[in-house]
């Protein structure tokens, strides 16, 4: 009970700190010193725990790497269900849905994909998404603890994603939905595993980037906001800033 | 004799020196200069050094390696001096062919495809095209923007990695440089050229 409290106390001053920087730019920090420490900690967490592990696992078959990869983008699926409705793309909604229940029966609990085999493509959205749809800015950047990076909007989006997210529901709330229930282990063994999944898919990236990034928490501050801005947008087309740049 | 000696070596300078024509068609210019660079990455018979003065010399002639410079260093083109504009863009170049070399060189394994193309304005033309880096990897989706504004002289100005603009990484991170250090380009040069020492 106690912990509840403080857990409700801890996410409601979480909120209202956030809302209160709502009105910032992305590009401004919330607090650049405390962000590039916990950036630094977070590097060498991926050094130590979570590149090993990606190298490893880049080295298994690629029937059970693809599996894997298949299995954590169903479960992610379940996510997007709400919150496409909540941006009312009811087409987004079909293709989530369909791609879910496909995947998760005929497709063995999700390991194989016949769902994009007759064109069901569905996009990974979240709360943060939702509420950037709404027209909400994004508010300062900040770096969390193993989680990375994030904005003020994302970071409400990623508490709001664990009360609307079905899978949440039944494992970390321990609720029961169409019979089904589990545990906070499966919740987060099924996260573990997305974050050595995206790990390994790209190692040379990272290393790339590493190798030759002047300001390497800049640069991956830049590829986060601009990935975010792409998936609110749903496209991949990058703003034109070149303005009259010409020779 | 001798005369001959001498038009016969002109003629293999020039060989070697003169710019590789690649077509002017922005689609067809990214296809065979990519494929190019691809096919000189992975050959084996070439050393690494003569690999990176290959690729350095057609990023010289092919990328707008100058209006990158100014874009990257965003408002501050605008208030620097000319002689640290200057000293700028000789440090960028040295750090730009540096870390296109090295980032080309990880994924010389890979293959690629011209896909699409759009033609956006009188100066920019995009052209997509997808990146398979290695036998059962998940494709990438690379954007050229291409500066079309001389029609026979087609130059590369940003490549769009999955919706991710690197010249507009690179934008941001040396704001961040400069906004670090009171806005000082200096440091920001020292920088680059501590990059292109290492």
């Amino acid at each position: 009970m106690m912990i509840k409290r403080i857990k409700n106390l801890f996410i409601s001053a979480l909120i209202i700190t956030l809302i209160s920087t709502a009105g910032l730019k992305a590009s401004e920090e919330c607090f650049e010193g405390v962000s590039r420490s916990i950036f630094k900690f977070n590097m060498v967490f991926d050094d130590i725990i979570l590149e090993p592990i990606a190298k490893g696992y880049s080295k298994l078959p690629e029937p059970i790497k693809a599996g894997t990869g298949n299995f954590t983008s169903n479960v992610a699926t379940l996510l997007s269900i709400p919150n496409s409705l909540l941006q009312g793309n009811i087409k987004q909604v079909g293709h989530a849905t369909g791609s879910f229940f496909i995947n998760s029966t005929v497709g063995i609990l999700g390991f194989f994909n016949p769902a994009e085999k007759i064109g069901l493509k569905p996009h990974r959205e979240d709360v943060g998404q939702t509420l950037g749809k709404y027209g909400f800015g994004p508010g300062c950047y900040f770096v969390l603890p193993v989680l990375g990076p994030t904005t003020a909007r994302d970071s409400i989006g990623l508490i709001a994603d664990s009360f609307i997210d079905p899978f949440a529901h039944v494992t970390i709330q321990e609720k029961e939905l169409f019979g089904m229930s589990g545990n906070s282990l499966d919740y987060f063994s099924v996260k573990s595993t997305t974050a050595v999944d995206f790990r390994s898919d790209n190692i040379t990236n990272f290393e790339s980037l590493e190798k030759n990034s002047i300001d390497l928490y800049s640069s991956l501050k830049s590829i986060y906001l601009q990935d975010r801005e792409n998936k609110i947008k749903n496209s991949t087309d990058a703003q034109d800033d070149w303005g009259n740049l010409d020779n | 004799m001798k005369k001959l000696s001498i038009l016969f070596f002109l003629f293999i300078f020039n060989f070697y020196t003169y710019a590789i024509p690649y077509s002017t068609e922005p689609q067809e210019f990214v296809n065979e200069l990519v494929n190019d660079a691809i096919n000189k990455l992975s050959d084996k018979n070439l050393t690494s050094e003569e690999k990176s003065k290959y690729i350095e010399k057609i990023a010289i002639e092919n990328v707008d390696i100058k209006a990158l410079s100014l874009y990257t260093l965003g408002e501050l083109r605008k208030s620097s001096e000319k002689k640290d504009l200057k000293n700028y863009q000789i440090a960028f170049e040295k750090y730009f062919l540096k870390s296109l070399t090295s980032r080309l060189s990880d994924y010389s394994s890979s293959k690629f495809e011209v896909t699409d193309f759009e033609k956006k304005s009188v100066n920019y033309t995009i052209v997509n095209s997808k990146v398979t880096p290695g036998e059962g990897d998940p494709q990438i989706k690379i954007d050229w923007r291409v500066y079309t504004k001389q029609k026979d002289k087609p130059l590369i100005r940003d490549l769009i990695v999955e919706g991710l603009s690197l010249a507009r990484t690179q934008k941001e991170e040396f704001a961040s440089i400069l906004s670090s250090n009171n806005g000082d380009i200096n440091i920001l040069i020292k920088k680059l050229d501590e990059f292109s020492k290492k």
